[in-house]
């Protein structure tokens, strides 16, 4: 495109995939699951 | 909703809801700032295949130097996102979020303050000289292997277990760490269990032999200074009121440095007050001591003391952090370079919505133990006698139950300030402590710390975009 560059719906697809519990004690933070699903 | 900012020359747009995240020139910002308009102004807003007569005109009247042409063509590309559902998404996830926040909850971190003493006499701390408003006092080993048992008690299946050494100073309590990590390494396999202990200090005790048994045990450390000796000092002096700078400069140096070459996580962390609103230079200053993991962070006080940060001071502290971004951006792929906490974010891998909307944890997976054994819903809480829930050998209370209800229920949709906030995705509805301590209801996010917290987020996006040569 020409007026636009996309940088990453990553929320979205984590409905699906996410909920698990298994984080840590959250902008930053990483979630293992996600990082290979998403 | 979407969010769409300027920033060191990026212009961004955050489609709230979904998490994309786009780069876009003035044509596509022109019309997206219209589009946010109309959007506000109309609850059943849905974006049209061509773009409508009036907001071309709009754009047009705003902005003379776009061609229609361009502005045409911007438009397609927006509504082409529109159709992808990357742009005015909505806002779906509260069933999901609510049914998550009520499932039964594990506790997966305790804060051990294994010292309410301390060495330094910093002016802030909320700890109150390390004593948090009681009496000094060691935690003894009994009490810390209790609270090892508790955790693993509470922990149902849980494998990983975190363990952070706390204060007051921890290391005023060095031989209790030592004997508490052994024990913890001796419940593992017993137990199922794997421990992440962290250690945070003050770097005064720091020696050689702290150094070597925490680069074996201690999966992260967070080393306490200012920035510059001048800042430091002021804030940070000794319990005699000597300046501290040059006995824990160098402490600190060689820990993160062994740290930085066994590839070990480590924080530099100091705090900014209203004596130095420049904090840029305190970050600057300990990235080019060579530090590479820096966290520089805004004071929470009583706002009548004379260092606590005020409304007048937002403009100037908001302009700090694009100081310290667009310095971060030149240094992006140079041997100067270095990670800021708070403008680090993950935009492919990070957390699902369920725990960005859940909050941090505090009151129900995490728990600050002090050293009478006493369990409190996080460490800012840590002496608060209301927010007493029990103690590491006979539990959690059950008339405090309902406490630790109230603390797992809060999210983002519990909080009327968030709901329109384009951050909520990446505070959770920020800290509990510190809406208490500023509005006496951990239900009333702390305003000055949202104000800033949105400048971060919007830094951080732009340096994603930055780092992927956009």
């Amino acid at each position: 495109m020409k007026h636009v560059k996309t940088l990453n719906r990553n929320l979205t697809k984590s409905v699906e995939n996410g909920g698990c519990g298994e984080c840590r004690t959250v902008g930053n933070q990483s979630c293992e699951k996600l990082s290979k699903k998403n | 909703m979407i969010h769409a900012f300027k920033n060191s020359g990026y212009n961004i747009i955050l489609d709230e809801n979904s998490g994309a995240v786009h780069v876009v020139d003035e044509a596509a910002f022109s019309l997206a700032l219209v589009l946010k308009k109309k959007a506000e102004e109309d609850s059943s807003f849905h974006m049209e295949k061509d773009i409508p007569k009036d907001i071309l005109v709009e754009v047009e009247s705003e902005n003379g130097a776009l061609g229609k042409e361009d502005i045409e063509e911007a438009y397609s590309e927006l509504f082409s996102l529109y159709e992808e559902k990357a742009l005015f998404t909505e806002d779906t996830y509260k069933g999901a979020v609510d049914s998550f926040v009520h499932h039964p909850t594990v506790v997966k971190a305790l804060c051990l303050h294994v010292a309410h003493d301390c060495n330094l006499n910093c002016r802030y701390c909320f700890a109150g000289q390390g004593e948090y408003h009681g009496a000094r006092g060691l935690m003894d080993l009994e009490t810390g292997k209790k609270a090892l048992d508790f955790v693993c008690e509470n922990s149902g299946s849980r494998k990983n277990i975190e363990i952070d050494f706390f204060g007051g100073e921890p290391l005023m309590n060095w031989g209790g760490v030592k004997e508490l990590v052994h024990y913890g390494r001796s419940l593992e396999e017993k137990k199922d269990k794997h421990f992440r202990f962290t250690l945070t200090t003050n770097g005064v005790l720091v020696t050689d032999e702290v150094i070597e048994f925490c680069n074996r045990e201690m999966d992260n450390v967070v080393l306490s200074l200012d920035g510059r000796p001048e800042v430091h000092d002021r804030m940070r002096p000794f319990r005699g009121g000597q300046n501290s700078f040059d006995t824990i400069f160098k402490n600190i140096k060689k820990f993160a440095d062994s740290r930085e070459a066994l590839g070990k996580e480590y924080y530099v962390r100091g705090t900014y007050t209203r004596f130095n609103l420049d904090f840029s230079k305190d970050v600057l200053f300990l990235a080019d001591q060579g530090f590479r993991q820096i966290s520089v962070e805004p004071v929470v006080c009583d706002p009548t003391l004379e260092y606590a940060i005020r409304d007048e001071d937002i403009e100037k502290l908001s302009h700090e952090y694009d100081i310290l971004a667009a310095e971060m951006k030149e240094r992006i792929g140079k041997e100067n370079e270095f990670n800021f906490y708070h403008f680090m974010i993950d935009l492919e891998g990070g957390p699902c919505v369920y725990k960005r909307l859940s909050g941090c944890g505090a009151g129900s997976e995490y728990l600050s133990v002090t050293p009478d054994g006493s369990l409190y819903p996080c460490h800012q809480f840590a002496g608060e006698e209301e927010f007493l829930l029990g103690n590491v050998r006979d539990g959690i209370e059950e008339k405090k139950l309902s406490l630790i209800d109230r603390f797992r229920s809060l999210n983002v949709y519990t909080k009327k300030e968030c709901s329109s906030c384009f951050c909520r995705y990446y505070c959770s509805g920020g800290c509990a402590a510190n809406a208490y301590h500023a509005n006496h209801d951990i239900s009333l996010p702390y305003e000055t710390g949202c104000v800033l917290q949105r400048k971060r987020v919007e830094c951080a996006i732009m340096l994603k975009a930055a780092k992927c040569g956009l």
